[in-house]
């Protein structure tokens, strides 16, 4: 039960993004469609996944003087292996999503997890709270993108419900769009979370 | 003549915070006093300036050569630690008046994307070193502009009677829509 909770507090309770309000820059970058929320979601995943397994099993070994340093640096080696892997079997979303791969480093939610939960609980529970917040980052990232996609292209997933010739409303897939979304889809969550 | 370009381009048309989402962490956890946001803005300056620099010459004349640049991440990050660590010790010991200005503001900008963003920008715009410090100034520039304009409609905005789920973070979000709506304006300028 315990770990079940582990898992599921990502989602709504402790959501990186919409609760937390971690790692705001990539989810403002890259979500002007919703395979790109989705792409920067699982690369995040993974880097969170791994390096939250990592330090939990090094933390008996590191110095509490160096820790953060030793985090960091442990992120940023499979930041740099997610980075490649994208690059060589994913050139084009690698492309679209641009220096906010190298920058998963800097995002605050890893470093968090790191620091908050991996640092201090066992492997297991690592690996799921790894996995339960990068799940939920990606799911705030493909609702933002997806509700930025259909207001401004008028398309899901790639796939165009309006006219061929019709546009959508073009800022909500600009800059200004997504700091408006993200405010108004917290709004939202804010008052879910208190009703229930 | 081109210089110029980077520099309008780096402050207005692609303000590093409104059109390309480096430093979002800081544009709204320390803008709620324009105070804090002068200091925000030149400590990185401070910051932005000589990590570029340093970041470059160890990309040219280090990674390259030795055929490393995938270390590219690795390093820069560590670089950026180390520099900051470095500038916080060197401030205490020549400057305390500044250390006192910009001292609380230092530890935060480890973790602040626009440095690092902006260390690797200027190998994907191929720009040499004095292009790459100017690229680095103006958008440290750019960042503490967008952060002022910012903090004084935040001093506003506490006055404002907002709706009650909007409250804090959701209507900060909106506002700093309207104002990148402000900057896109600029588009096209260069």
């Amino acid at each position: 039960m315990n770990q079940v909770n582990n898992f599921t507090k990502g989602f709504l309770k402790e959501n990186p993004i919409l609760v937390l309000l971690l790692g705001a820059c990539p989810t403002l970058a890259v979500t002007s469609s919703a395979v790109n929320g989705l792409g920067m979601g699982l690369a995040t995943t993974f880097v969170l996944f791994m390096s939250n397994v990592f330090i939990s099993m090094i933390k008996g070994f590191v110095p509490d003087k160096v820790r953060i340093p030793a985090f960091i640096v442990v992120i940023a080696s499979f930041v740099t292996i997610v980075d490649l892997l994208m690059q060589g079997y994913t050139p084009a979303l690698s492309k679209q999503l641009g220096i906010f791969i190298p920058l998963i480093v800097v995002n605050c939610i890893v470093l968090g997890r790191a620091e908050a939960f991996a640092a201090k609980n066992n492997v297991l529970s690592s690996m799921i709270d790894g996995l339960g917040m990068g799940l939920g980052f990606t799911m705030a990232l493909v609702i933002l993108g997806g509700i930025r996609e259909i207001l401004g292209a008028g398309s899901i997933f790639g796939f165009k419900f309006i006219a061929e010739s019709a546009d959508g409303i073009l800022v909500f897939i600009l800059a200004p769009g997504a700091f408006i979304t993200l405010g108004f889809l917290i709004a939202i969550l804010k008052k879910i979370n208190k009703s229930s | 003549m081109e210089y110029i370009i980077i520099i309008i381009s780096a402050i207005f048309v692609n303000n590093i915070v409104l059109a390309q989402f480096l430093g979002i962490c800081p544009f709204l956890g320390v803008s709620n006093k324009t105070e804090t946001a002068f200091g925000m803005g030149a400590s990185v300056l401070f910051v932005m300036t000589l990590a570029t620099i340093v970041t470059f010459l160890v990309h040219t004349y280090v990674l390259i050569p030795l055929n490393l640049a995938y270390l590219q991440t690795i390093s820069f990050i560590l670089i950026i630690a180390a520099l900051v660590q470095m500038l916080e010790i060197i401030l205490k010991k020549v400057s305390p008046t500044l250390y006192q200005a910009l001292g609380i503001f230092l530890p935060l900008i480890t973790t602040n994307c626009a440095v690092l963003g902006v260390a690797i920008l200027v190998f994907q715009k191929n720009f040499g070193l004095t292009e790459s410090v100017v690229f680095a100034v103006s958008s440290a520039i750019g960042f503490t502009l967008a952060l002022v304009i910012f903090s004084g409609i935040r001093e506003q905005l506490a006055l404002a009677d907002v709706p009650k789920g909007m409250k804090g973070i959701p209507i900060a979000l909106v506002t700093a829509g309207i104002l990148a709506l402000a900057f896109m304006g600029f588009a096209g300028l260069v």
